[in-house]
């Protein structure tokens, strides 16, 4: 109940501050297992892309946070899980687990994920390099549709360290489905991966 | 007819124009909606009537907007007028920053913008603090503002950046919120029937800016100033001028003008009006894009909310202070 309220409230909020706006350019949402991976630039693309889904989607698509972050207040932790309902991954690699443990059970159970494929939020005005985990979550699943997602702004809304957002018109584009190719390699996948979302800022 | 409307009481008097202007838009309505299933027989002729339309029925859905603001507005009292007209201003700032190239530095300065001096303006004008009201935003505004974008420790373009956001809250805040402050306005004989002297302005206004535009598509003089507007020439532009001044005239009996007055201050208001969208023209061309909304490329193709108001936003605050200079109130 205090979840959905505070899911209700956060919409309205992204909404009033932001507009909140999805753009389908290449693919409709579709209610297929997809992963989306996205520039990260702030605390607010979370809640951007997942805004920006339609509600049928937005209960079964499932974010990946950092669990040192989002895990160190009670609060934090209700709101991810209770409301996001994301994916905890830890980013020390002092663990001996295989951080991809998490996304591959919830992918195993049909979810759809969205994965910021950067690992930390940016501050340049290009995503940095991506990270390997998409290319060996899109392998092992081949089935899952990879779609790019570029979200515009969001950076002006809620800088790294401000607490305060700050209303400013964003829009999230979800371009063409795409897939890993026959024996391609990790790196020219990423790369190829990077250029996608980046192809979506100018469209 | 007249002497009917003129002996109903100022209640009444107000309410009758409502339910002129709402008969109006749903005979609008209707009609734009007919002329939307008709079948034409030419394709492409089919396509041009389609687009029109399409305009057409954006213009409609911003005047019913508009009209059920300011319905909503005088049921409900004073302070919701207030909030509407405030929620306008959001959302009108909200476009105009967004086109803005702020930087990290600016963060605190548009907090400040957005939830200080956006409610503070509109408070003031609500408790009735016009001397206040008039210098808050020109004098401690714009010094105050630069100074915590100053203390942000960033001088990359920092005259640009601070001029660009005191326009946006000149235009967006300040410009907006003479718009309600008309219904604070004490006239001696004229029962509080402000709500009518707000609707005279934005008719005036609108009436100056659609014939205008009007006139513009069936003369084809050279514009005036082709970089910044390809319509803008200034025959079309007295004539719109005469077209609102005249309606002023006109609508005298609803204003606590005479119809002298009443032609003088909607001249007054149409020129700052029509002159100012043109200075948004400007602003927009420096920007590089055709209207005010995110991306610089609307996904409906319709225009922003700043498109619509931002005539008004420079015509309220002229009006109002000729008014309140001439009447001494």
């Amino acid at each position: 109940m205090l979840a959905k309220l505070m899911s209700l409230f956060l919409l309205g909020l992204i909404r009033v501050l932001t507009g909140s706006q999805a753009r389908w350019h290449g693919c409709p949402p579709k209610a297929e297992q997809r992963i989306y991976f996205a520039n990260h630039q702030s605390h607010a693309d979370l809640v951007m892309i997942w805004a920006a889904l339609p509600q049928e989607l937005r209960t079964v698509t499932r974010a990946i946070a950092a669990r040192d972050y989002w895990t160190k207040t009670p609060f934090k932790q209700w709101l991810t899980t209770a409301v996001f309902n994301v994916i905890y991954v830890s980013r020390d690699r002092t663990a001996d687990e295989d951080p991809l443990e998490p996304l591959l059970e919830a992918l195993a159970n049909g979810d759809s994920i969205i994965l910021f494929p950067e690992g930390t939020r940016g501050h340049a005005e290009e995503p940095q390099p991506f990270k390997a985990g998409l290319y060996n979550l899109a392998c092992k699943f081949p089935q899952a549709v990879l779609i790019p997602a570029w979200i515009n702004n969001v950076q002006h809304v809620l800088p790294k360290g401000e607490v305060i957002p700050v209303p400013v018109l964003c829009s999230v584009t979800f371009g063409a489905p795409m897939q890993v190719q026959e024996c391609e390699e990790c790196k020219a996948f990423l790369t190829r991966a990077r250029q996608a979302v980046i192809a979506l800022r100018d469209v | 007819m007249y002497f009917y409307l003129k002996n109903l009481t100022p209640t009444q008097q107000v309410g009758a124009l409502f339910v002129i202007v709402f008969g109006l838009l749903v005979l609008a309505s209707a009609t734009a909606f007919m002329l939307s299933i008709r079948e034409y027989p030419d394709d492409a002729q089919g396509e041009q009537r389609r687009q029109n339309l399409k305009s057409i029925s954006g213009v409609l859905r911003t005047s019913w907007l508009m009209v059920l603001v300011f319905w909503v507005g005088w049921i409900t009292g004073d302070w919701v007028a207030l909030t509407l007209f405030g929620l306008v201003s959001f959302f009108a700032l909200r476009e105009f920053l967004t086109l803005s190239p702020t930087r990290r530095g600016d963060h605190r300065s548009l907090v400040l913008a957005f939830f200080v001096v956006l409610p503070l303006q509109y408070w003031l004008v609500g408790s009735g603090h016009f001397d206040m009201f008039a210098v808050f935003i020109p004098v401690y505004v714009f010094l105050a503002l630069p100074l915590v974008s100053a203390l942000a420790n960033d001088p990359l373009r920092f005259l640009e950046r601070n001029a660009k956001l005191q326009w946006g809250i000149m235009v967006c805040i300040y410009g907006m919120s003479h718009v309600p402050a008309l219904m604070m306005l004490d006239f001696p004989r004229y029962d509080k029937k402000n709500a009518f002297l707000m609707l005279f302005l934005v008719l005036v206004v609108q009436t100056c800016m659609v014939t205008q535009h009007l006139v513009t598509r069936r003369v084809h003089s050279p514009p005036s100033a082709p970089q910044i507007s390809h319509s803008f020439n200034w025959r079309s532009w007295w004539l719109g001028m005469a077209a609102g001044s005249l309606l002023g005239a006109l609508l005298a009996g609803i204003t606590p003008f005479v119809p002298g007055q009443a032609f003088a201050m909607s001249f007054i208001a149409c020129a700052a009006g029509s002159l100012g969208h043109l200075v948004m023209k400007a602003l927009k061309r420096d920007r590089g894009i055709p209207i005010w909304r995110g991306e610089g490329k609307g996904v409906t193709g319709a225009g922003g909310m700043l498109d619509r108001i931002d005539s008004l936003c420079f015509a309220a605050p002229v009006f109002f202070h000729s008014v309140r200079w001439y009447f001494d109130l």
